[in-house]
């Protein structure tokens, strides 16, 4: 469903991406893991066109993302991505942020999205929250809104950028639990993240991204529990047991 | 003192005729600068770089040269280029035009400082730039936009006696006629002054409760 071939990608004299090549297919959850600035959260921007690539293709469904083509609103609203920051519109309620897309992009009339996004506050917890502004919620509560906004828009796939990377840890849990929910529902989810626990628990394939190219990658669980390169196995080891 | 209050009870009349003008003047001229404000602005946001650079050709070149010049220009070369105007015309033209420049700086700074993720937000849920700026950033935009913009709006009441160069009989020259034909300076100036001040300083007030709430409300 997404395709990546031989992606370059470089910010000014600094090569982020050097020949990225990688295939989600429809129901997957592929994990992206790596060391900061490999170029993880670059992958998923040059998927939804939040960033051009120089060279190689990125496709979904067959169809190139171009940032600059008329084709991207249609790749947008089939592609949502949940952000490391939230980036919730902070002068509208939690229930406004969720409609947003669906009544101002998609033109779904107000009395049809309202009781849908209703619906999707409610499966990540946050029924009671509709009328409360993010101002007033937490980060877990946050991110879970910004969840209920990705599936708002009824996409094939969501993109999720370091999603508990800025939470309080005692809120991280909130937010994989209605992750992992999703990627049971048969959610097509491409994650960049550091739990590893949570790539081992549900994803089904992981990437490893080191400088750029992707050193290692296969199922979960044996990249994860028996890593053959030698840079996984030290990645792996560094996070897995810090001290 | 008594020949103070004597002098105002004579001469009231006619300097509240020039407040009048005063406050043709600064309001037109404050309508025109915000929407021509906002066109420069919203050209040098856009992502065009041709409108950005024609954007910001025209606020440097409006910022670059004295209300005065700009008003005399309006009022004495038109009608050479065909076109007659009134003085009031060419007055609110005129500093319309020259506050459109800081408008459009101040709507602009407020359109950056909105943080680059709810552009991110807003392009990954499919919006158009067109629909980003209106439903995400110049809402949020205006809560910074607000207290400078009271700010210009106090400068633009002063400013409109700049008028009184091109023969407007707005307050300040009401005050210089008077004055000069009955050699009451002290008295009418004073008058003058006080005039504006009772029309700046409720703005004052106002821009500082403006600065408050916006505070407040982060």
């Amino acid at each position: 469903m997404i395709e990546l071939t031989e992606v370059h990608k470089s910010f000014g004299s600094v090569e982020v991406l050097r020949g990225v090549s990688a295939s989600i297919r429809r129901g997957e959850v592929v994990c992206i893991i790596g060391p900061s600035g490999s170029g993880k959260s670059t992958i998923l921007r040059c998927i939804n066109g939040l960033e051009t690539y120089d060279g190689g293709t990125v496709t979904v469904d067959g169809v190139r993302v171009d940032r600059a083509s008329a084709d991207i609103k249609s790749i947008r609203t089939q592609i949502s991505m949940v952000f490391q920051r939230f980036n919730l519109f902070p002068h509208r309620t939690a229930l406004e942020n969720v409609i947003e897309g669906p009544i101002y992009v998609k033109g779904v009339r107000r009395e049809e999205a309202v009781p849908r996004a209703m619906e999707l506050l409610s499966r990540v917890g946050l029924g009671g929250k509709a009328n409360a502004y993010p101002l007033e919620l937490s980060g877990g509560q946050m991110q879970r809104v910004a969840i209920a906004r990705a599936l708002a828009m009824q996409p094939k796939a969501i993109l999720f950028d370091e999603p508990t990377s800025s939470l309080d840890p005692e809120l991280v849990g909130e937010v994989l639990a209605v992750m992992r929910q999703l990627a049971e529902d048969g959610m097509t989810m491409v994650v960049v993240t550091h739990e590893i626990r949570f790539a081992q628990e549900v994803a089904d394939r992981v990437l490893f991204l080191d400088h750029g190219t992707i050193l290692e990658e296969g199922q979960a669980r044996q990249v994860l529990t028996t890593p053959q390169h030698a840079r996984t196995q030290e990645f792996l080891r560094r996070v897995l047991t810090p001290i | 003192m008594a020949k103070f209050f004597a002098d105002a009870h004579e001469f009231l009349p006619i300097l509240l005729q020039g407040v009048w003008l005063t406050i043709v003047v600064t309001v037109g001229s404050l309508i025109l600068s915000t929407l021509l404000g906002m066109v420069w602005a919203l050209m040098r946001v856009s992502r065009l770089r041709v409108l950005q650079r024609v954007s910001a050709g025209i606020v440097n070149g409006i910022r670059g040269i004295p209300i005065i010049v700009q008003l005399f220009y309006i009022y004495f070369v038109m009608p050479e280029l065909g076109v007659t105007l009134t003085a009031l015309q060419a007055a609110i033209i005129g500093l319309g035009i020259a506050y459109s420049a800081y408008q459009a700086e101040n709507f602009r700074a407020g359109i950056e400082a909105i943080d680059k993720g709810q552009i991110e937000a807003s392009e990954s849920l499919g919006m158009g730039w067109a629909l980003m700026m209106r439903r995400v950033i110049l809402p949020q935009a205006v809560k910074i936009i607000l207290p400078p913009y009271g700010n210009i709006m106090i400068m633009m009441l002063k400013d409109s006696s700049q008028a009184s160069t091109i023969t407007v009989a707005e307050l300040t020259m009401k005050g210089q006629l008077v004055a000069s034909s009955t050699f009451k300076y002290t008295s009418v100036l004073t008058m003058v002054a006080l005039l504006y001040l009772i029309m700046s300083v409720p703005l004052i007030l106002f821009v500082g409760w403006l600065e408050r709430r916006m505070q407040q409300a982060k």
